[in-house]
């Protein structure tokens, strides 16, 4: 692996907006030492043709290091069979690396092109040197320089002696759209062979020579501190080495550990040993030992007084007291866990002269911060390799555990690897924030819609980040409220004072899974009550194709950082993702005997998701979704497969949440401990079959991880209305005490 | 490398042949056979998931039946014949593991190997079988990245690419029943 360290010098601006990524690079640099072609951080060309590529973003299932590379190759006119792809260590030499709201293609598609078309433009120019020809009279492709009429070809290894020479420009023109198709249909995994011969090196699979391995105590509830511990006892466990206590949390908190006890021994049994013979007890925590029950009651009581105005159109009190018909709901969404298969865990090594760290982390910058900061190391004395992620849903955006190995391995002076268990993480989590939101729809006496209501009580991750808040940000009301198309004369969308009792975390699309499930089953309860079809309904709560503006919703629209210019809140697309599942299903015809549809369709990270789920009872009378349809409208797929998977895969995660999730606090520390009491779907919960469409209408891409997700928690829940006649207004709809199970 | 963390205590040695070599480890006889094949051992390909047996990310073969390595004493192993998904393909790949690349099926990858593992146990005594017989066995297999469909497509392609049952399979034992995660 090539020390990509050692290329410092180039940026990646990223400020927030497409239009702000650019690659500058020196035309003084890329002059590398040795003879290989290296225009920017991105590719580096070696004069036997071979052609490494740089992922910058962590691989944990979307399939990054598949299209990164493909970019960046396809724009080059590179062989993709020719192609090694490096993982970038933590260096902001690559810009943002956080790997997380969908951005890796939908924020750096133009910049990761670029870096290609900047390497072949060299190319081509080397090539009409070597040649005395002009350079529009060339082509790059299939990793060659050929006339594009005539016989003559160099290979781009050939290329790289005159290449190192030329100057490299700040930009290049991209290829035309048409020189990049034909390969994206079936592109090469780099890891296909390594995830089934079980080579691929997660978290924990790190090896150093005289490792060892750590697992923490923690208090239950948040600011817990050590009452009594036997340290005689857990010494005296065969295989444990040490002993180490952690520094205690405060309120924030932030992306710093919990506190506790670190058992050092030499291997994972031991050390688990170790921490069962020590046999912590805790003081209460700082928050007074909180329950679940009280949080929900709270929130509950707060939904009935007016919130902050975040969104505001005409006056919906008016309307809902003038309205000859109010139709109204309250939804449950409760906290929830990432429950990603990987556990979290890392590896460490502390000396004097830096901190080396190998971990499935979705931020290695951050984690560099955290690193330096907890263990008083200026940031360039930490190294931060990013291994494959086993899952990680925004749970492994947070550094906590890897600061945790980095403390435990300066106290000890050895490497070492922490290892979190699967209770570790589902006890100490960054949650996904529970929600209780009112919906009330007042109709006219001809029947038309004149008002929309919605009130939100849900802790804010702020109140987690940066300290005590207590309401919603428009950033994150922007998940699905208020760029939602309401067609409505009077809108009021507040946000209710929420405090906060458990550190909250991103979980794949975020507030969207609130959001949706409330807008989606309210649509659908709307639908019900007026004698029309669901996507029916929902064409009219939206309104007439057209672009969302700011001045139309009564507030800002936060769009996930993208320009509406750019990304368009279009209404069109959505009726259109709408209408093809409909079709795509036959949700107008018979589901079947004992089988109902269920149908939403969401808008998420600039991508547009509509779903039909077809649920039946099975033998416990619970849900089971048999068959499942998703039309996703990303503007344009860049790994069609790829894309794909990740419909499928949402599918199977909003089984997960609208039967299953629910993470409970007793007296501050969490119920739920493994997956018998936080169970997530499995094989024989899965539907058997899933048909994606991918609608490509055009225009820059939108996200593909998370968008998925949000419609289809609420399809389950209108199919099974459908099929029972009951409400979902409280999920899980398993062990809710509403569904049997 | 036999031992990359040579202990002092020694309880018992334990010896067991994995992926066709032998080792003694020195193991109490209650230690996992998950720690003993990842710690002491050095094979990281079998994964941890939850340590009680119920997301099935660490399955191996003992002699032949699919076990979960977290929940299983190396004293139980002991004298037998331990198969890891670096042993699944002895001689090339496994054609579940052929499947599993055809398919696509894995996405960030980390179950996948106790999910082959648990295939290729069910295919060996099963290797026609039915969606319900795929279920039954799979779902002690926890993919929360939501493969299912995929790794269904893949069991049903490599059990066409397997030779036909023989008519003495009529009386192969049925598949294992599938850890259930709880009911509530």
């Amino acid at each position: 692996m090539t020390p990509v360290l050692s290329r410092r010098g180039f940026l990646v601006a990223l400020t927030g907006t497409a239009a702000a990524v650019s690659i500058g690079v020196s035309p003084t640099e890329g002059r590398a030492a040795d003879s290989a072609f290296e225009p920017n951080v991105w590719v580096r060309l070696e004069s036997d043709g071979s052609l490494q590529v740089t992922c910058a973003r962590s691989e944990m299932g979307q399939g990054v290091r598949a299209t990164v590379p493909f970019v960046i190759a396809s724009e080059m006119g590179a062989d993709l069979s020719r192609v090694v792809v490096v993982q970038a260590p933590g260096d902001k030499a690559y810009g943002n690396q956080n790997t997380d709201g969908s951005t890796s293609i939908r924020l750096l598609l133009g910049a990761l092109r670029e870096a290609g078309a900047v390497a072949r433009v060299v190319l081509v120019a080397a090539a009409a040197a070597e040649w005395g020809v002009s350079e529009d009279s060339l082509i790059a492709q299939g990793h060659v320089v050929k006339e594009r009429s005539g016989t003559r070809s160099i290979g781009f290894g050939e290329l790289v002696a005159r290449a190192t020479t030329m100057s490299v420009p700040h930009t290049a023109p991209l290829r035309p759209e048409q020189e990049l198709v034909g390969v994206r249909d079936a592109l090469p995994n780099p890891d296909a062979r390594g995830f089934v011969d079980g080579s691929i090196v997660y978290g924990a699979d790190t090896v150093l020579p005289g490792m060892l391995t750590a697992v923490v105590a923690r208090p239950p509830d948040l600011g817990g501190r050590v009452a009594s511990m036997d340290e005689a006892a857990a010494r005296a466990v065969p295989g444990v080495v040490d002993i180490v206590r952690l520094p205690e949390w405060k309120d924030p908190g932030g992306f710093v550990p919990v506190g506790g006890v670190a058992v050092v021994a030499q291997h994972t049994w031991a050390a688990l040993k170790g921490r069962e013979a020590l046999a912590c007890t805790w003081t209460k925590g700082d928050r007074g030992g909180v329950n679940t029950s009280d949080e929900y009651a709270a929130m509950r009581a707060s939904l009935d007084e007016k919130g902050k105005v975040r969104r505001k159109r005409g006056n919906a009190e008016k309307a809902l007291a003038e309205a000859a018909d109010v139709v109204t709901a309250d939804y449950l969404v409760p906290h929830l866990a990432h429950a990603m298969m990987e556990p979290l865990a890392a590896v460490v090594s502390y000396t004097d002269e830096g901190c080396e760290v190998w971990c499935p982390t979705q931020a290695p910058q951050r984690t560099i911060g955290q690193v330096a900061k907890a263990v008083g190391l200026p940031k360039k004395k930490v190294t931060v390799h990013v291994t494959h992620l086993g899952g990680a849903f925004g749970r492994k955006g947070k550094p906590d555990f890897i600061v945790e190995g980095a403390l435990v391995s300066k106290a000890v002076g050895k490497p070492v690897r922490i290892q979190w268990t699967r209770e570790d993480c589902m006890r100490h989590g960054y949650y996904h924030a529970c929600a209780l939101q009112r919906v009330e729809a007042g109709f006219d006496r001809d029947g038309t819609l004149t008002a929309w209501r919605h009130r939100v009580a849900a802790p804010t991750i702020a109140s987690t980040l940066v300290g005590f808040m207590e309401t919603l940000l428009g950033m994150e009301m922007g998940m699905g409220l208020l760029d939602f198309a309401l067609d409505v004369p009077n809108v009021s969308m507040e946000a209710e004072k929420t405090v906060n009792q458990v550190r909250i975390g991103w979980l794949r699309s975020v507030y969207n899974i609130n959001h949706a499930f409330a807008t989606q089953c309210f649509i659908d309860e709307l639908a019900q009550h007026k004698g029309v079809a669901t996507p029916d309904m929902l064409k009219t709560v939206l309104g007439p194709r057209r672009h969302l503006t700011p001045k139309e919703t009564g507030g800002a629209i936060w769009n996930y950082g993208l320009k509406l210019d750019d990304h368009p809140v279009d209404v069109g697309r959505w009726h259109d993702v709408a209408d093809r599942v409909r079709k795509n299903s036959g949700y107008d015809g018979d589901p079947g005997e004992g089988r109902a549809f269920g149908f939403a369709a969401h808008l998420s990270f600039n991508t547009y998701v509509a779903v039909v789920v077809a649920v039946t009872k099975d033998a416990l009378g619970r849900p089971r979704v048999d068959e499942a349809w998703v039309v996703v409208d990303p503007g344009q797929a860049i790994n069609p497969d790829r894309v794909t998977a990740q419909m499928e895969g949402a599918v199977v995660f909003g089984i997960s949440i609208a039967l299953h999730g629910n993470i409970t606090l007793k007296d501050g520390a969490v119920q739920q401990g493994n997956f018998h009491d936080f169970p997530v779907a499995r094989m024989d919960q899965a539907p058997r079959a899933i048909h994606v469409e991918i609608h490509e209408s055009g225009g820059p891409p939108g996200g593909i991880g998370e968008p998925g997700l949000p419609p289809v928690v609420p399809a389950i829940c209108n199919a099974w209305a459908a099929l029972t006649g009951e409400r979902v207004r409280e999920l899980p709809m398993v062990g809710s005490g509403r569904v049997a199970g | 490398m036999r031992e990359l963390f040579p202990c002092s205590w020694r309880p018992t040695l334990a010896q067991l042949t994995v992926n066709g070599q032998a080792h003694e480890v020195d193991a109490p006889p209650e230690m996992p056979l998950l720690w003993v094949i990842r710690d002491l051992i050095g094979l990281t390909g079998t994964r941890f998931g939850c340590g009680m047996g119920l997301c099935g990310a660490c399955t191996v073969h003992v002699d032949g039946m699919a076990m979960r390595a977290c929940v299983t004493p190396v004293s139980l192993a002991e004298g037998k014949v331990v198969t890891t998904i670096e042993g699944l393909g002895a001689d090339g790949l496994h054609p579940l593991q052929e499947a599993w690349i055809a398919h696509g099926v894995p996405q960030c990858g980390f179950c996948q190997a106790g999910q082959l593992m648990t295939a290729a146990a069910l295919l060996a005594t099963n290797p026609r079988p039915t969606d319900d017989d795929i279920d039954a066995a799979m779902a002690g297999n926890i993919c929360r990245c939501g493969t299912y469909t995929r790794i269904r497509a893949g069991i049903r392609d490599a059990s066409q690419k397997l030779p036909a049952p023989e008519a003495s399979m009529e009386e192969a034992p049925e598949a294992p029943a599938a850890p259930e995660g709880g009911v509530e």
